[in-house]
């Protein structure tokens, strides 16, 4: 039913059981997936409302442009091959293979962590070099940005760490379906929100 | 492909049934038990606030007459009230303690769909209350910054609270929201995937459609909050400059230079507007769904009733800047805040009609519940137009700084609300309970509450417009304030007193009731809505015994022509209700029609 119709009910005329003999959500999917699109759009809200503070904060008079280290796009790399691997996971969980699932699934979050290192060796050169948290809003930003985008990797890493033990302890790939599924939206979603950041940091 | 997600399929194994004391009322993973530890920590923390607010009104009837109250404790009471009152205890007692109770009950699901989440989001707002609790023990105390926390000078030297209080209000604040989140994620989803066989979304209480819209906007709103204060935070303890200008402080130029305070006005009534509506929503469902049950009619214009629902909240996040009319901005920006603060009067005053409605020509059953829910219409209708005042801006310039701000805010989102939630907590008290209150105690309760209301915030308005300005420690001689205004703000911090006082009524009725009242029958006041429905009271753990119920109808079908009872239960099947028969009709009642 589509959402007008839904809300263009007149309930108080209608009697009886509406629909089958099975309740059904709003939404042809499963809870988990339902609660994960809702909190992505939290996070959406989050990085948009930093997003307008940086615009807003550029346009006033003491901002220096950081020059951002080429290493950004190695790092990048990483995680595109994480987002890729965990593609790969969800593919071949879906067709109810196991042949290759280990590697793929765990290989995702492998590069999460490796893109992880790199991102904090950028944070040391630019320490090294001067570039202190304090010392310009475009510093400041480059520093909270990318932090929190890593924050939201290890919420991520958290779930795949527990889903990666289940399936190396034999967990059956149906049983995990949903987790690989679900982590593969999310690192998906993390791979969007990088190139945005990673997109507005280079180009101003 | 068809998935059948949902309510079914949590049958009795997947439930965590507790096994001891610990897992039953503390570690518990109940709905129930959960809305109950909600609840309980947002009534203690408010009466916290409660305290602090007469403090204040101590020093502004009887100024030096209190060595404990001076300058700082008297901000800092100011800023701790405030916060704590809309965050802490409005927004975590409406949709953490009711949304927990009612949302699985009035879904006829047997819990939240992720019950652990659940647990951990109680919890961890527990764990934010103790650290704003903290900063009543931290050196400097609690931050004295008014509850907006403008900077810079909530971390400037003058301010008390600016070390340490300002530090925990600030993570506090972020911890609450990480607890919201995962409150929130819940109700949304419980709200659209686990509702029982039958009950579409339009057959839903009001009530629900309330706390659904509200948390969504607490989803979308609360992150405005985060970031405000992550970046604050940053500015304080890391010395960056999000917000923070060049500022001299006692003569020596502090570290930061060139943030925008502006910047951070505008992230935080980003924020600050849509709280106001996460707090009126669920207040509005729930006055709704008392007024009908105890009016024994269904509700006046359902449907437009969610659609307002629905508009408010989309409104909410384009008014925010009336907050900020004084902090300077093109006129043409005020021009379009004005324009939609007026405009979302429209769906508001809707909701009004149709309450009004309700009533008309309802057999109504003067009790006490019903009591604070007339009362709520009285005093939202009257902090509603004096809205319409202040959201002008050429009304609002000379107004703003004044106590006519105080007045119409504390109607119309401080007593407003919290008349709703007595309400509420008495309408809901014998299906929590299994008893009944003591109905003279509620109504001594109400009287006292609602006449000391209007006692205490009726002549702020009189003082806003002599000029009399908010946020003052002491007024101090002045030319343009008369000296009665002192005996005016002298019988308000009487009234005050009182109905300070009568709350204790309150508490005296639901512990005693909890031993010595009148056991409750499961349905007392006739309700047709599910969570009435239930074959335990209190509802056990899994509310629905072997099966899930199925809706046949909406939740408003009171005083149907010629069904046997007043009232028809949203599970009873069509085939149990009699056609209605011209002869059943009640011929008196259909002459008044026609008189009208």
């Amino acid at each position: 039913m589509s959402l007008f119709k839904q809300l263009s009910e007149k309930s108080w005329e209608r009697k009886g059981v509406v629909g089958g003999l099975n309740p059904e959500g709003t939404f042809e999917s499963p809870p988990e997936r339902v609660a994960l699109v809702f909190f992505l759009t939290v996070a959406s809200v989050v990085f948009s409302l930093f997003g307008v503070s940086y615009v807003i904060r550029m346009s006033l008079p003491d901002w220096t442009p950081l020059a951002e280290p080429s290493q950004l796009w190695l790092n990048t790399a990483l995680l595109v091959v994480s987002s890729v691997l965990f593609q790969w996971a969800r593919n071949i969980a879906k067709a109810d293979q196991q042949k290759n699932l280990k590697t793929a699934f765990i290989g995702g979050g492998v590069f999460a962590l490796l893109f992880i290192a790199g991102q904090v060796l950028i944070w040391e050169d630019l320490q090294a070099s001067g570039f202190y948290i304090a010392s310009n809003p475009a510093n400041s930003f480059y520093y909270l940005l990318t932090g929190l985008h890593i924050a939201h990797l290890l919420g991520g890493l958290w779930v795949w760490s527990k889903s990666s033990i289940r399936l190396l302890s034999g967990g059956k790939p149906e049983e995990l379906r949903l987790s690989i599924e679900l982590c593969t939206l999310y690192w998906h979603f993390l791979l969007i929100v990088w190139l945005v950041i990673f997109a507005v940091l280079s180009n101003t | 492909m068809a998935y059948v997600p949902l309510a079914d399929q949590d049958s009795e194994m997947e439930m965590h049934h507790p096994h001891s004391w610990v897992t039953k009322y503390v570690w518990s993973q109940d709905h129930k038990v959960i809305a109950i530890q909600y609840g309980g920590i947002a009534i203690a923390v408010g009466v916290v606030a409660l305290v602090l607010s007469l403090l204040m009104r101590m020093q502004l009837g009887f100024p030096e007459s209190f060595d404990l109250i001076d300058p700082s404790a008297y901000y800092q009471s100011v800023t701790m009230h405030g916060m704590i009152m809309v965050v802490y205890m409005l927004t975590a007692l409406l949709l953490g303690g009711f949304g927990n109770y009612l949302v699985p009950l009035m879904c006829g699901a047997r819990d939240m769909v992720f019950p652990f989440l659940n647990m951990l989001s109680v919890w961890v707002y527990a764990l934010s209350v103790v650290i704003l609790m903290a900063s009543f023990f931290v050196g400097g105390g609690p931050t004295g910054a008014g509850w907006t926390l403008y900077p810079p000078q909530t971390s400037m030297a003058g301010t008390p609270g600016h070390d340490m209080g300002i530090v925990l209000m600030l993570l506090s604040l972020a911890v609450f929201i990480i607890a919201f989140t995962m409150g929130g994620l819940n109700y949304v989803t419980t709200i659209l995937q686990y509702r029982c066989r039958g009950l579409t979304m339009m057959r839903l209480p009001l009530t629900i459609w309330g706390i659904f819209i509200a948390t969504i906007l607490g989803l979308f709103a609360f992150p405005a909050l985060l970031v405000s204060a992550i970046m604050m935070l940053f500015d304080i303890l890391l010395g960056t400059s999000f917000f923070m200008p060049a500022v001299i402080e006692a003569g020596t130029p502090l570290d930061h230079n060139g943030g925008s305070p502006i910047l951070f006005q505008h992230l935080f009534w980003f924020f600050g507007h849509p709280e106001v509506y996460i707090v009126a929503l669920p207040a509005f469902g729930l006055v709704s769904d008392v007024l009908s049950t105890h009016a024994r009619k269904n509700i006046f214009g359902y449907r437009m009733m969610v659609w307002a629902i629905i508009a408010i909240g989309a409104l909410s996040f384009i008014v925010w800047a009336h907050h900020m009319y004084v902090s300077g901005m093109h006129p043409y920006f005020g021009f379009f805040f004005a324009t939609t603060t007026l405009i979302i009067a429209v769906p508001t005053a809707l909701k009004v009609y149709n309450w009004v409605l309700t009533l008309w020509e309802g057999d109504i059953r003067l009790n006490a519940p019903m009591y604070f829910a007339i009362g709520f219409i009285f005093t939202f209708i009257h902090g509603g137009l004096t809205g319409l005042f202040l959201g002008n801006v050429v009304i609002d310039l000379p107004l703003s700084d004044t106590y006519f701000v105080v007045a119409h805010f504390h109607m119309v989102m401080g007593v407003s609300p919290v008349l709703v939630i007595f309400a509420a907590l008495y309408h809901w008290y014998p299906k929590v309970t299994g008893r009944m209150f003591h109905e003279g105690m509620a109504k001594l309760h109400f009287w006292i509450t609602f006449l000391g209301t209007y006692a205490i915030y009726l002549p702020m308005h009189y003082l806003g417009f002599l000029g009399v300005p908010r946020r003052y420690y002491a007024m101090g001689a002045t030319d343009f304030i008369p000296e009665s205004a002192q005996d005016l703000n002298a019988a308000i911090t009487i009234a005050a007193l009182i109905v300070g006082a009568a709350q204790i009524l309150f508490f005296i009725n639901i512990f005693w009731s909890l031993r010595n009242g009148k056991k409750a029958d499961p349905n007392p006041w006739g309700s047709a809505s599910l969570e009435w429905q239930t074959p335990d009271t209190p509802p056990v753990h899994g509310n629905w015994g072997d099966e899930l119920p199925t809706v046949y109808r909406w939740a408003y079908d009171y005083s149907v022509p010629g069904a046997h009872a007043d009232f028809i239960p949203q599970n009873v099947p069509e085939s149990v209700e009699p056609t209605a028969d011209e002869e059943h009709f009640d011929p008196d009642h259909d002459e008044s029609k026609a008189d009208t």
